[in-house]
């Protein structure tokens, strides 16, 4: 079987190539890690034990009424008062002196006494915490890499910050794959005036300083994720219209493109079964350059202040707060070994996964 | 027998590849005479080219070669790289098939042919211009003086390959190697090269290895065969004597195998249909800032015929005479001008319901094998792609009208899953029929279906379109550059150039009497029997 070789091969290749294989299980760990962001890093707590019943606070709502507090609004489960409320079962001395009373249900074992699990770091990215000391905070036991200068956890925003720095670049890549493979392949099938005029239309909008554009828009309306993803699709398409274009070119005078043609077979089947396939190993190429791109606009977008807004967990922003506080240096050390991993790792995989396309290249 | 300028003895060559060993060619001998003419017989991957890269050390580095080759008394086997050098391109020369990519494309004539006399003789400069002059004009190549600064690019086919016989003369060598010199070029051109290389045998007292599939010209030029089949010299002798009186099947069945005669005729008159009038094909050539256009080129000009069913129009012409254009036109794969009338219909205009009637009547098969088939798709999927267009089927009947063609063009039914690169190029131009004969058309163009298929191969091909023709009463326009071939399969001929028809008619009386100069001479190259 062809295609089942084809694939053999290239998973072999890619396999032999062990800098690219380890990236890639080394980045499926990462992400598959920071999808589950939630769970790892939250300053609710994962499940908690309440007169002997269990209560999920990371899905649902519950509020300090359920354990016996006085407020309708959502438990903080960060207080003391409350965490007393959860594993006291409910003891009103919790208000005056939540300390002894703690202390004392870890000594004695009555059925009522209750208990929280909490992730392992008790914190989410827009966690304020209470610090006895200035922000922003050095590492220590409770804030694994520090706080940052409003004083949250600088491993929860990492965690997130990959998840979104890595989400933003997918669907970046995804949508301005889409918008440019279609517009390539137009121009490159229909060819004549309809090349000429989109080429044309592209070269001035590649002209358009994106940047300004960006900035410009975050002036006027309130930034979001979407907002910016739309923003920087609307000026990475192009990347990919040229030698997806280049391709169709080279494809649509081939013998069995000809034949399918004399077939009866429509243009649009024509585009898709029988000159796509080519055109997908060029592309392939072409997407780490917008992947690791989407990464770095929207780093500088953040850095500059003109991306997400400061609720984001952004890895740009956390660069920005460590050029204002360079007397805080493990600000810069984490942002910049978060930026050097995964931007090493997706240039590795893709690397690899480019030679395994290659049908040139010799494997041993 | 100091005479022999190369005695090959017991030559084996082998390839490892993946810890396999293949061999490809066995215990061959073979050897030749000075001022004599050796020519190696046969079809693709027989080991012709091998045999020949072989002789000046031009292997492959996975190639593990065995026996012994002595040229001019030495033994080359034994013979280091910086020796070798000295007789490579001096003492023995070579020229290759494609002219277009021996030549590089970035220096001029004068260059090129110069490089190996300042290699070889120390020549630099005046001298060396004056030797390039006096090579160019043993070539015969027109008005040398202006041609020493132009560039490949500038230069016809026929042109080029008169240069690369300047530049394997350059140092007078013992032996020249033509691996298939003229397969790339148009007949007449053919002629011209061939002549011109006997003629230079003679002066030069060369020897000369020709490697060929062409057994015309084998028969021509030279004085000795080897026919070689899978790796191995299955015959050898005089010329006269394998053409005579062939001893091995092999060779008798190669011999069989070249196109003859004329083919049977068809009494019946039948109805007409397809009637092309006035057909135009012009490619506009756009010039200056607002892309004007400034002329025209004609591919096809004013050209008018007629078929009538179950009969085969044959169009002739070499390379750039339009045939091609005439098969993509009436299939309206390209642009064109006139008239034509596809059973009472005129294509010019077609609804969109009776478009895709047209497209199913009229087919086409390609020249290229290897590139009419999308390489991503199965036989199944291609074979499908156009009954999914025009007639739907659930799957089941599907698949077995799939079979039903597939053994129709005497192929296995159990290939439907396979993908186009596990088939030979014949399996290949089989499977490209079946495509089209699915769909049951009324016309079939084929555009030289044969010309990338071995000779035997060529002719199961053509006895198949011959009984499908007959079965299902088919029209075919056969497009070819092959006099022979064409001859043999046609009932009405056209012979064109330049974009024109200069002859028309009946295929016994235009062969039989042909009235124009370039026809005659067409005739003449194709050395008929």
């Amino acid at each position: 079987m062809f295609k089942s070789y084809l694939i053999k091969r290239r998973i072999y290749n890619f396999k032999s190539n062990r800098r690219a294989f380890w990236s890639l299980i080394i980045f499926i760990l990462l992400f598959v890690i920071s999808i589950f962001s939630e769970i790892i890093a939250n300053e609710r707590p994962l499940i908690v034990n309440y007169k002997s019943k269990l209560y999920f606070p990371i899905l649902n709502f519950y509020s300090e009424k359920t354990f016996g507090g006085d407020f309708k609004t959502e438990a903080i489960y960060k207080d003391i008062e409350v965490q007393c409320l959860i594993i006291s079962g409910g003891n009103n001395q919790c208000w005056d002196e939540p300390e002894i009373q703690l202390k004392k249900n870890s000594s004695n074992s009555n059925n009522e006494k209750g208990w929280i699990l909490w992730p392992p770091i008790p914190y989410s990215y827009n966690t304020i915490n209470d610090l006895n000391g200035a922000a922003p905070s050095p590492p220590d036991k409770n804030h694994w890499l520090g706080t940052d200068d409003t004083s949250r956890d600088v491993l929860a925003r990492i965690i997130y910050g990959f998840r979104l720095s890595i989400f933003f670049a997918i669907v970046v890549t995804l949508i301005s794959s889409v918008i440019g493979i279609i517009a390539g392949a137009v121009q490159g099938f229909f060819g004549g005036w309809i090349d000429l005029i989109f080429q044309r239309i592209i070269e001035v909008w590649g002209a358009t300083p994106s940047l300004y554009i960006i900035i410009i828009v975050a002036a006027i309306l309130q930034m979001n994720f979407w907002l910016l993803v739309i923003l920087m699709s609307l000026f990475s398409w192009t990347a990919l219209v040229g030698v997806v274009r280049a391709e169709f070119l080279r494809a649509r005078n081939f013998e069995y493109v000809r034949a399918a043609k004399a077939l009866g077979v429509p243009n649009l089947k024509i585009m898709y079964r029988h000159i796509l396939p080519n055109a997908m190993v060029a592309t392939l190429t072409m997407l780490p350059f917008i992947i690791t791109g989407a990464i770095g606009s929207l780093a500088a977008l953040d850095f500059i202040g003109y991306g997400l807004p400061s609720s984001y967990p952004s890895l740009g922003e956390l660069t920005l707060q460590a050029k204002n506080n360079l007397q805080a240096p493990w600000l810069g050390f984490s942002a910049f070994f978060t930026f050097a991993i995964m931007l090493s790792l997706l240039v590795f995989i893709f690397e690899g996964l480019r030679d395994a396309f290659d049908p040139r290249k010799i494997f041993k | 027998m100091i005479d022999n300028v190369l005695s090959v003895k017991n030559l084996s060559i082998s390839f490892t590849e993946n810890n396999k060993v293949k061999k490809v060619l066995h215990n061959s001998s073979f050897s030749i005479k000075r001022g004599t003419t050796l020519s190696l017989v046969g079809e693709s991957g027989s080991g012709k080219s091998i045999t020949s890269l072989a002789i000046v050390s031009l292997l492959p580095k996975n190639a593990v070669l065995k026996g012994s080759i002595i040229f001019n008394q030495n033994e080359l086997t034994n013979l280091n790289e910086v020796e070798l050098q000295k007789i490579r391109g001096n003492k023995i020369s070579f020229i290759f098939q494609e002219p277009m990519t021996s030549l590089n494309p970035l220096h001029t004539i004068e260059k090129q042919i110069g490089e190996s006399l300042s290699f070889h003789q120390n020549l630099f400069g005046q001298a060396r211009k004056f030797k390039v002059l006096e090579l160019l004009k043993k070539v015969k190549i027109s008005n040398p003086e202006t041609r020493l600064l132009d560039y490949p690019h500038q230069l016809s086919g026929g042109q080029k390959q008169r240069v690369m016989i300047a530049m394997a003369l350059a140092n007078k060598p013992d032996l020249l190697i033509a691996d298939e010199p003229t397969t790339s070029l148009d007949i007449t051109i053919e002629k011209e090269i061939i002549s011109l290389l006997m003629e230079i045998k003679k002066t030069e007292n060369m020897s000369i290895i020709f490697i060929t599939h062409n057994l015309r010209v084998v028969r021509e030029i030279s004085d000795e065969v080897c026919v070689m089949q899978n790796g191995k010299i299955i015959e050898r002798g005089i010329t006269n004597n394998i053409f005579n009186n062939p001893k091995s099947i092999y060779t008798k069945k190669l011999l069989n195998s070249e196109p003859k005669g004329f083919k049977a005729k068809i009494t019946s008159e039948s109805k007409c249909i397809l009637e092309v009038k006035n057909l135009k094909v012009w490619f506009p050539i756009k010039r200056g800032f607002l892309k004007r256009t400034k002329g025209y080129i004609k591919a096809v000009n004013s050209i008018s015929f007629n078929i009538h069913k179950n009969e085969t129009l044959g169009i002739v012409g070499e390379s750039g005479s339009g045939k091609t254009s005439v098969a993509l036109a009436i299939l309206k794969l390209i642009k064109s001008e006139g008239i034509i009338v596809f059973q009472n219909h005129n294509l010019k205009q077609l609804s969109n319901i009776e478009n895709l009637w047209f497209r199913r009547n009229a087919q086409i098969i390609f020249q290229d094998p290897y590139g009419s088939l999308s390489p991503k798709m199965t036989i199944e999927e291609i074979i499908g792609e156009g009954l999914d267009i025009h007639e739907k089927h659930d799957n089941n009947v599907r698949h077995k009208m799939i079979c039903n063609v597939l053994s129709e063009v005497g192929l296995e039914k159990n290939m439907v899953s396979r993908f186009p690169h596990e088939f030979s190029g014949g399996q290949r131009q089989r499977i490209a029929i079946a495509r089209a004969l699915i769909l049951k058309p009324s016309l079939l163009i084929l555009d030289e279906p044969t010309s990338a298929l071995d000779v035997s191969i060529q002719l199961q091909v053509i006895k198949l379109l011959q009984s499908l023709q007959n079965k299902y009463s088919l029209s075919y326009i056969f497009i070819s550059h092959d006099i022979a071939l064409i001859r043999s399969v046609s009932d009405k001929i056209i012979i064109m150039d330049k974009g024109e028809i200069v002859e028309q008619g009946n295929t016994r009386s235009l062969f039989l009497n042909p009235k124009s100069n370039y026809a005659k001479s067409l005739i003449y190259a194709s050395n008929l029997d």
